[in-house]
């Protein structure tokens, strides 16, 4: 239930939201108790929790509105988590099928990228990465992507979490291909391609299934560190982990700025993984996957 | 038997090698052949002429083909020689001054989150069903969900800077004061465990409720061992394997970079923190540097991690060859 309401919110904030995200209010008013108060006062601090209408959750110290912040930058936080954990899954079922499924050079070749990756920290190939395209941007022949679009840290995370991916399918891919059924598919003339398709794949389909919210839910931590130490979603662009560094900053005078971002999310990525433990207890309790972030 | 185990540390060690190389061209990579700016550009301050920028590139070999420039960097790397293109500052001696803290961090917050963990995940599988096992369960839960960087930062609010029982960041040196090094680490330490303290005791809650079905336990029992003599000296000894083998990958990562926010929010000034500095500066033979430290740590965890387990137990070999 609370993972619906954090995911479903931030898909309504432009229906609920009376403001853009990027507005400044700093010269207005709200009623509190009756008494118009300002937005910002004289000395910066900016007001906190309302619970009504308006800056509900209070406002930063530009004067934005935070409940309709949270809410857009809620938009990317899950988006760039959604989509880098299916490009995560696309790849590591592209590369996993491959070295499973041919074994010999393939296979070593593509094991031994995946030990490479494996040897960096989680954190530091995503800042690495994260920071390097943010300033240049990405060319790969005619597309290119600008420096502060989301396409970059959704690339960054897909690629990071690749081994983890790879290596429980590769594994499983390898046991399967010795069984009966592979055998007898190869027996009738059938095509690796078809094979890999039609035999293998819905094999494996029950651990992507199995595998796919607890990785949502990594990706989305992930994204929310990199945007803490500002290699992930760029601005004008916000997250959760960008508001909490934003946060960070006025941390003793207006904790809430950081506060309410992380608790949302705690809140997603808690029932991410509440879900994914359920998905994994009802279709494969022995399934293993291990994160960083 | 023991030749055998000598050719498999042999072959492991020599991957390793390999690992390293291929971590530091990737590295060199990124920083060089995509777009990022010219980095003498970027050294000669905010309005350069067009001497000074030559002569910085030919100062630090720029104008070089990108292959020789990785040559020079790596061998600089490994004669200690390597300077920061911004501070000036030697990287090796950098890092070994970062070096200390981050050690004292990854291992104080290691030994925390293997005795909550063991700790807890005991307590959570004597109890299985019950109220408290389950409230462990969700707690351990929040712990998995719960961005490190945002937890340190609310315990150094609330437990710093409001209630000033703890200080809010800085890193004393152990000779200085012992007490208020210990003091000054408390926190951070906490923060880093949370996370495993989570994962660690969910493993080895699972861990002990499928020991306790194997026969051997079953038959400890017949035999009349006392409850508490089954439960450490067959279930826990046994439950405890897969945990250290974790625990030695999860302390390569965390002395490998791990524990980059963790050091950022406490400002603790170790390597962490530097890397950080320097992939924002985009500062390569920095970031060569570091990124070689963190991996060498991660390998040779992973590798330490896989003889001991060979060594340990001659089965796994056996599987890995047939798989392979």
């Amino acid at each position: 239930m609370l993972g619906g309401a954090c995911l479903a919110a931030p898909l309504w904030a432009s229906q609920v939201a009376h403001t853009t995200p990027e507005a400044n209010h700093l010269s207005d008013k709200v009623e509190i108790d009756g008494e118009p108060t300002e937005v910002v006062d004289l000395l910066g601090k900016p007001i906190g929790p309302t619970w009504s209408g308006r800056f509900f959750l209070g406002a930063d110290s530009n004067g934005r509105d935070i409940m309709v912040r949270l809410l857009y930058g809620g938009r990317n936080s899950l988006l760039v988590g959604i989509a880098g954990a299916l490009g995560t899954i696309a790849l590591g079922l592209l590369l996993g099928l491959l070295a499973g499924y041919h074994r010999g050079r393939v296979d070593t070749a593509i094991s031994w990228a995946m030990d490479v990756l494996w040897a960096f920290p989680v954190i530091l190939i995503g800042i690495a990465l994260g920071t390097a395209l943010a300033l240049g941007g990405l060319e790969l022949g005619p597309i290119t992507i600008e420096g502060d679009s989301l396409a970059i840290p959704i690339f960054v995370i897909a690629v990071i979490y690749v081994p983890y991916m790879a290596r429980p399918i590769r594994g499983q891919v390898l046991a399967l291909r010795e069984r009966e059924f592979v055998e007898a598919a190869r027996a009738q003339g059938m095509g690796p391609a078809r094979i890999i398709f039609s035999e293998i794949l819905p094999n494996v389909a029950t651990t992507l299934v199995v595998f796919l919210p607890l990785l949502v839910a990594n990706a989305i931590l992930l994204e929310a560190a990199l945007s803490f130490l500002g290699a992930g979603v760029q601005p004008p662009n916000a997250s959760w982990g960008t508001m909490i560094a934003e946060g960070f900053d006025r941390i003793t005078s207006a904790p809430h700025l950081s506060i309410v971002p992380g608790l949302m999310l705690v809140a997603t990525v808690l029932s991410l993984n509440v879900f994914g433990e359920g998905v994994r207890d009802a279709l494969d309790p022995k399934a293993k996957l291990r994160l960083e972030h | 038997m023991r030749g055998a185990l000598a050719r498999f540390a042999a072959r492991r060690l020599a991957s390793m090698v390999l690992v390293l190389l291929a971590v530091s061209l990737l590295v060199f990579a990124i920083f060089n052949v995509l777009p990022g700016g010219d980095p003498a550009v970027r050294m000669a301050g905010k309005i350069p002429t067009e001497t000074q920028v030559e002569a910085i590139r030919e100062e630090w070999g720029f104008d070089e083909p990108v292959y020789v420039q990785y040559v020079t960097t790596m061998e600089k790397l490994f004669s200690g020689d390597l300077v920061s293109y911004f501070t000036q500052l030697n990287v090796t001696e950098e890092i070994l001054k970062g070096a200390p803290r981050t050690f004292a961090l990854a291992i104080g917050a290691a030994i925390i989150w293997m005795v909550f963990a063991i700790a807890l995940g005991l307590y959570s599988a004597m109890r299985v069903g019950t109220l408290s096992d389950r409230l462990l369960t969700v707690l351990a839960l929040i712990g998995i969900s719960m961005p490190v960087f945002w937890l340190g930062i609310l315990l150094s609010h609330y437990l710093g800077y409001e209630a000033g029982i703890f200080p809010t960041g800085e890193y004393v040196e152990f000779l200085d004061s012992p007490t208020q090094w210990f003091w000054h680490l408390v926190l951070p330490w906490f923060t880093l465990a949370v996370l495993f303290i989570g994962i660690y005791s969910r493993v080895l809650r699972s861990n002990i409720l499928e020991t306790m079905d194997e026969d051997y336990v079953r038959a400890a029992r017949a035999k009349g061992l006392p409850e508490r003599q089954v439960l450490l000296k067959h279930v826990l000894r046994n439950s405890l394997i897969p945990i250290v083998t974790l625990w030695g990958l999860d302390f390569g990562a965390v002395i490998g970079g791990a524990a980059i926010l963790t050091e950022l929010v406490f400002s603790l000034q170790g390597v962490g923190q530097y890397t950080a500095e320097a992939i924002e500066q985009l500062d390569v033979p920095a970031v060569m540097a570091v990124t070689m430290y963190g991996a060498f740590f991660i390998v040779i965890f992973n590798a330490l991690v896989d003889i001991a387990y060979a060594a340990l137990d001659p089965r796994i070999r056996l599987e890995g060859r047939r798989q392979a």
